[in-house]
């Protein structure tokens, strides 16, 4: 049965000048190894592609139970100028989340 | 092993002020750290010195000094804070002058200054990390250049007896690892005990972030009494292993959750976390439950720094002007949209001369875009939401114009019609090597 992501993982976004950041971790260390299986680099690149323009770029972190993706080009030129009404990229960590993880 | 104890005070420039003098009152601190400069904000500041050399700096500082200089001196806790912006010297003079208003004599307020790096880098050729120019590209529209100073000369201030230690732009984390080098005798060549320090002063930094502040998510992550929301504070030892935990009674929540979003927070590489004294490794840290509302961080770690600190320069960017509208009912959307089309055909027809526009319905696909909005049910209520970059103000105030005028020549029913228009200083970055800064400590006393 796929699974929400949200179901088993928290997460939050984080901002620096063009690029965003998104942790995200499991509640529970069990379930880590299907986040760092399924929830690739691509993958979200592909869910965000109306608004990353850039790289995605993932960092693992098994002893958090925790996976950090970096956006390259996510913040519309950069926190500063950005037309976005959510010029940080708040948002994204919980749109994120929306996100279903295939079976293993 | 000794052990001291650090307070956040506030995690940015507009942040709440009961929970600093709450843990002034019952934190037992030693000392209580205030972040309140984002990256534009000492630009903007710099404006304002330039128009009054005796401002440029934290508006709410008055305040906040006012709320917890008596609790503070009242129980030894030394103050650290980057509120003296552009202007750090009249910061700390204004903290003095505080302190004498309340009867605090012979409070020591020290000024970090060396920071403002503008002449540095206007005479030199930086490329800026965002578009490979040099910093002369940016011309007249230069405002400001600040270097991110490390924990140095904040210890140095602590070593010479500083009650308060007002700082510009300094890392964040500089500001928390600096005490633990005065109070433990840190050697500033121990990377993995300043790459510890560094742990716990990015967790510290934002404050409420950590207590269960932006966080909650009803039914999946709760946290008590938001309303409430009592700041952190750490107990670190000598080793530079720490316990994260708040005041008792206050409100949020210190949990194992709360404490790893926050060491990942604005994180990129989590091996490599540049900061001017050190180059931090969080990659083997570890977080574990110590008791209620107390979490121990432990395994954080450090290489050598990479002898650059990173420069934020601000410039004059464009002017942005914004309109919006709001439809409720049946037939909100094709209402909203085609509000959006009349404001697209009206600049069009003008001739505003804009460089880069967004035209977006609030509640439909405003913040995650087309693909991702697609097939949720429609709302019974939207915003119409037009912006701008314009090189002119007067362009700008045009865009909100065109919006507002949707009131009598648009679709029925527009309501609530709002509109800005503002001139935006941006932010790029660069790398200087950092025996071009050169930091100072200077002293008054109330």
């Amino acid at each position: 049965m796929p699974i929400p992501l949200r179901a088993i993982a928290h997460a939050r976004t984080g901002d620096k000048g063009d690029i965003s950041n998104i942790a995200v971790i499991a509640y529970e260390a069990g379930d880590y190894p299907r986040l760092e299986r399924h929830l690739t680099a691509d993958r979200v690149k592909a869910h965000f592609a109306d608004l990353v323009r850039g790289d995605v770029v993932r960092y693992v972190l098994p002893g958090l139970g925790a996976l950090n993706f970096v956006l390259h080009g996510a913040l519309g030129g950069g926190v500063t100028r950005s037309l976005a009404l959510d010029a940080h990229g708040k948002c994204l960590a919980s749109a994120l989340l929306d996100l279903d993880l295939p079976d293993d | 092993m000794r052990s001291i104890r650090i307070g956040a005070g506030a995690g940015f420039a507009g942040d709440r002020i009961e929970p600093a003098v709450e843990l002034a009152e019952t934190g037992d601190l030693d000392y209580l750290v205030f972040e309140c400069l984002a990256e534009r904000t000492i630009a903007l500041a710099q404006q304002a010195r330039m128009r009054d050399p005796a401002q440029g700096f934290d508006p709410l500082l008055a305040a906040r000094m006012r709320a917890v200089l008596a609790p503070c001196r009242a129980r030894g806790i030394r103050v650290i804070t980057n509120m003296g912006a552009a202007n750090p010297l009249a910061a700390a003079e204004a903290v003095a002058e505080i302190a004498r208003s309340l009867g605090l004599r012979g409070l020591k307020v020290a000024a970090v200054t060396g920071d403002d790096v503008l002449d540095v880098v206007r005479a030199g050729h930086y490329p800026l990390d965002e578009t490979h120019e040099t910093v002369a590209s940016l011309g007249d529209r230069l405002i400001s250049a600040n270097a991110y100073l490390g924990a140095g000369p904040i210890a140095q201030a602590l070593e010479r007896g500083a009650d308060v230690v007002v700082t510009g732009r300094a890392a964040d984390p500089a500001m928390f690892l600096a005490p633990l080098i005065h109070a433990f005798g840190w050697s500033l060549q121990d990377w993995t005990r300043l790459g510890r320090g560094t742990v716990i002063g990015h967790l510290l930094e934002c404050a409420g972030q950590i207590t269960g502040g932006y966080f909650a998510d009803p039914g999946y992550k709760d946290v008590p009494d938001l309303a409430r929301l009592g700041f952190p504070l750490a107990e670190v030892t000598e080793d530079g292993t720490a316990v994260i935990t708040k005041v008792p009674g206050s409100g949020g929540r210190v949990t194992p959750a709360t404490c790893k979003e926050q060491l990942l927070y604005e994180v990129h590489d989590p091996a490599r976390y540049l900061q001017p004294d050190v180059v931090a490794d969080f990659s083997g840290v570890r977080v574990t439950e110590a008791g209620p509302d107390r979490v121990r961080i432990e395994g954080g770690d450090g290489r050598p720094r990479t002898g650059t600190l990173k420069v934020s320069v601000g410039y004059r960017d464009s002017c942005v002007g914004e309109g919006q509208i709001s439809y409720a009912g049946p037939g909100a959307v094709a209402r909203g949209r085609l509000a959006l089309d009349i404001v697209a055909e009206r600049l069009r027809l003008t001739g505003i001369p804009c460089r880069e526009t967004r035209f977006e319905l609030i509640g439909v696909d405003a913040i995650l875009g087309p693909s991702l909005s697609a097939g949720a049910p429609e709302p019974r209520e939207v915003r119409v939401r037009v912006v701008g970059r314009t090189d002119r103000l007067a362009d700008a105030v045009a865009i909100g114009n065109e919006v507002e005028s949707l009131y009598l020549n648009g679709p029925a029913g527009g309501g609530g019609a709002t509109k800005s228009a503002r001139e935006i200083v941006g932010i790029r970055s660069l790398l200087l090597p950092e025996h071009l800064a050169r930091p100072a400590v200077q002293i008054v006393e109330s």
